[in-house]
């Protein structure tokens, strides 16, 4: 790979990483690209203690009868696992890291439309995770991160109230990092940039606001509700107290099946962009594409039943939940075509983030083609509850969201840091975490068959030769994990100098130097052409 | 079993053949597009690799019938995915008219079971081959969920409420049945096993597993013990309606509802009497919330359900 490094040195020009030093310059700055670098640093602490228990939780499963803990240490395990995963890490990533990083250099804008709201964002995503994070230090929690009702109004004796706190209140970070982007990406577009000519990052980051600003605040309430009968035992959810523990069900899959596209719909967004700069083509069927973020993003709250085939929903209300959740496949399945239709005689190279552009088409593919298994209703009886579902949401959240948010943070690293990182180890990387993901997750679809309920401490002897399977994956993907980590701290001292377009991309992120001047923009771009224009020469930017 | 790696569990129910049929097409659906995706990814990747940096592909925009066959030829196949998987499952859902009544209560952490002829069980459940039986299944606490693989059924049991499955074994063995929905501690430990045993083993068992009690002369005594005759007297002499003929039938209440008398009605009266009063009775029936439990309602009720079947010779 040829790279020219246009630049003399990084450290010669000011730009957004030595305008200023020191502690406070970080925790008082209203950069959204400094802050897009707090998320970084936090979720990435997330994420690594969300990793930990996997890890624990795999190694204890190497015997039937548990090898590591006991049955209750096991089971905070996977809801510390789960909570932190989702709440803190899957949630946030590509939006609050990515998404405040380019919005606004998408745009060809100075900031977002709320600076000072975007780093009270930050400060509220910290406060809620310091709450989760003393519930665990304290205890721990055991409800799994359903909270399934009435086990965690009435019967678990762990830190629900505490947990439920971090993870209520890490909600208004999302909702107002979500309002930032939308009245940003509604105000504050450069002259020309009509909605038509955004990059598809964009679109999947505004449908995804939207989905945050409605889906939000009901699972707040609904965590506000558990609170109240737990704390004042006001009959809610216990049936014992005259409640229904379906009723918390219905109310929490109303927000965490949307939730799901708010995870999956940012790396949609982020392969858009990937595909296009490194097959150097204009995506294929854009309107396709853009149309089938916002059709999930509606669809997305229509389809919570299918959570509850087995729980006693009426039969009848099964029919259109199975319906509408096939439904919901088709865009999916419309997205995944166009991405591959992109590389069609286009001019395709093989660099880090491509490769993990194509092991998310390959994973995602295969997690959504899993979920038809599960939306039908027959099939849906035997596998709800067991392997099978683990296996299929983690097909689509990691070997999805967490492909393209890595092949993203690659994508982008030479833009935020300025510096470039050893290519060599990057594939490598990206090939160990690909083929770590297979071996630790295509077990559980088997397992899953074979009748291996979710959530075992200990389970039957049969079913270990393919526990140790996805144990020994388990291991590989976490290794996996690290070598990005050691190469990208490395890289930001020593790595050589970027140069303000490395990958000769399309967009204005890549017209600015790298790292950019806080400012973003010398002046306010002019856009005159469409989004992946990629048949043009690139200019060079300054 | 460990050198073994088994792919399939054991179909030994009249339902498990065809829900692994679709099983199978599924999986081959799978399998199919994903080979396209990856095939087709394979040869554009190497077919079209950059050979210069100076390469600048022609633009493509797109192509509207390709857009409609990939969305047109999904949605055909998800249309019959939906009808096959729905009509299966109502198929599957509908227990056969004459089914043999058990009786489930799941508790933290362990399943208690009991068949009319009064056998109780804990964490086993014999069943005869052939035989349709019917689960009503209720839970102490919070939610579990009962899960039979080698059967492919699975059901919610909910605490306040009867839900109720159905099966019917065809092979003799023995199997497991899980919890399959998080319950505590000791979730993982709520497991046991199904023992399918042919209809004269089943008889024999049944005899020798005797408590000595129906489950309606449990509740027979249960009835009298708690005081239930002193109001509810067959011949409707007594201050609370006679519960002759009661189940099944349509019951108006004071509140201007109209209800069938089903076992959860049943057991809504013995725990809220107050809230679903029959018609012209007055508010004097004391609640039996945290006096009788799961089992012993079950019990009641199965007593209650007698009461309708022998045509007023009633042993009040």
């Amino acid at each position: 790979m040829s790279r020219t490094p246009a630049e003399p040195t990084i450290e010669s020009r000011v730009h957004y990483l030595n305008v200023d030093y020191g502690v406070k310059s970080w925790l008082l700055t209203t950069d959204h690209k400094r802050i897009a670098l707090l998320y970084l640093a936090s979720i990435t602490f997330m994420f690594f203690v969300g990793g930990a228990a996997a890890v624990l939780m795999r190694l204890h499963l190497v015997e039937p009868q548990g090898a590591l803990v006991q049955p209750e240490t096991y089971n905070k395990l996977f809801t510390m696992h789960g909570v932190v995963m989702i709440f803190f890490f899957l949630i946030p990533a590509i939006p609050a890291v990515l998404g405040n990083f380019l919005v606004p250099m998408m745009i060809g804008a100075r900031d977002l439309a709320f600076p000072r709201l975007n780093l009270l964002s930050w400060y509220i995503y910290v406060v809620g995770a310091l709450f989760t994070l003393l519930a665990l230090l304290t205890g721990g929690v055991d409800t799994g991160w359903t909270f399934y009702t009435p086990y965690s109004s009435t019967y678990s004796h762990s830190n629900v109230i505490l947990v439920g706190l971090g993870v209520f209140i890490t909600g208004f970070s999302s909702i107002l990092t979500g309002l930032n982007f939308i009245v940003t990406i509604h105000k504050m577009r450069a002259p020309g940039l009509t909605w038509f000519r955004m990059p598809l990052f964009l679109w999947s980051t505004y449908a995804t606001s939207v989905i945050i600003l409605l889906g939000t605040p009901v699972v707040a309430i609904t965590i506000l509700l558990l609170a109240l009968e737990r704390l004042l035992h006001v009959g809610i959810f216990d049936p014992k107290l005259g409640g229904d523990p379906l009723l918390f069900q219905h109310l929490f899959w109303f927000y965490s099946h949307p939730a799901v596209y708010i995870m999956i719909l940012p790396a949609m967004g982020v392969m858009s962009e990937l595909i296009t700069c490194f097959s150097r083509k204009r995506i294929f069927g854009y309107s396709a594409i853009g149309f089938s973020s916002m059709a999930i993003a509606a669809l997305s709250f229509l389809v919570w039943g299918h959570h509850m085939f087995v729980t006693g929903q009426s039969v009848y209300a099964g029919l259109i939940f199975s319906a509408l959740s096939f439904l919901v496949a088709i865009p999916s399945a419309i997205k995944v075509f166009n991405w591959t239709a992109t590389l069609y005689k286009g001019s395709i190279s093989y660099d880090a983030p491509m490769l993990y552009a194509l092991g998310f088409i390959g994973l995602f593919t295969m997690g959504g083609l899993t979920g038809l298994f599960l939306a039908s209703l027959a099939t849906d009886v035997h596998l709800n509850g067991t392997y099978f579902i683990v296996a299929h949401f983690h097909y689509i959240m990691v070997g999805g969201t967490i492909m393209a948010y890595l092949g993203g943070l690659h994508f982008w690293w030479p833009k935020i840091s300025g510096r470039l990182y050893p290519d060599g180890w990057a594939r490598f990387a990206a090939l160990v975490i690909f083929v770590g993901f297979n071996l630790t997750f295509f077990p559980q679809f088997m397992l899953g068959y074979l009748g291996m309920p979710r959530r075992y401490a200990v389970y039957p002897p049969e079913f270990q030769v393919l526990n140790v399977m996805s144990s020994a994956g388990a291991s590989i993907l976490g290794v996996g994990y690290l070598i990005p980590l050691i190469y990208f701290i490395w890289s930001l001292r020593y790595g050589p100098p970027a140069g303000p377009n490395p990958w000769k991309a399309k967009g204005l992120e890549w017209t600015t130097p790298s790292p950019p001047p806080t400012e973003n923009f010398e002046e306010t771009p002019v856009v005159t052409e469409e989004a992946y224009a990629y048949s043009t020469k690139e200019k060079q930017g300054g | 079993m460990w050198p073994r790696l088994p792919f399939q569990p054991e179909q030994a129910s009249s339902v498990a053949k065809g829900v692994d049929h679709l099983y199978f097409f599924l999986t081959f659906i799978t399998l199919f597009f994903t080979a396209i995706i990856f095939l087709t990814i394979f040869y554009f990747a190497v077919k079209y690799r950059r050979r210069s940096d100076e390469e600048r592909p022609a633009e493509i925009a797109g192509s509207v019938p390709l857009e409609l066959a990939w969305t047109l030829i999904p949605t055909l196949l998800t249309v019959v995915i939906f009808i096959w998987g729905s009509s299966l499952y109502f198929r599957n859902a509908r227990p056969p008219r004459a089914s043999t009544e058990i009786f489930v209560v799941g508790k933290q952490w362990m399943w208690h079971l009991q068949h009319s002829e009064g056998a109780r069980e804990i964490n086993e459940l014999h069943v005869p081959v052939g035989v349709p039986i019917q689960l009503t299944m209720t839970s102490e606490d919070v939610i579990h969920d009962f899960y039979i693989p080698a059967f492919r059924i699975k059901k919610d049991v909910l605490p306040g409420r009867y839900s109720s499955i159905w099966f019917q074994a065809t092979k003799i063995g023995a199997y497991h049945f899980f919890c399959a929905q998080y319950c505590g501690a000791e979730h993982s430990g709520m497991i046991g096993w199904v023992y399918v045993m042919s209809p004269a083993d089943y008889a024999q068992w049944l005899s020798g597993g005797r408590s000595g009690e129906t489950m309606e002369e449990t509740g027979a005594r249960l009835f009298t013990q708690l005081g239930c005759t002193t109001c509810h007297i067959s011949d409707g002499t007594g201050r609370g309606p006679s519960l002759l003929g009661l189940y099944g039938k349509p019951v108006r209440l004071e509140d201007g509802r109209t209800l069938t008398a089903d076992e959860a009605y049943i057991r809504g009266c013995i725990l809220t009497p107050f809230k679903q009063r029959i018609t012209g009775y007055p508010p004097i029936m004391p609640t039996f919330q945290g006096q009788v439990s799961e089992e012993q309602i079950l019990q009641l009720i199965a007593y209650i359900k007698s009461l309708h079947v022998e045509e007023g010779k009633a042993k009040q």
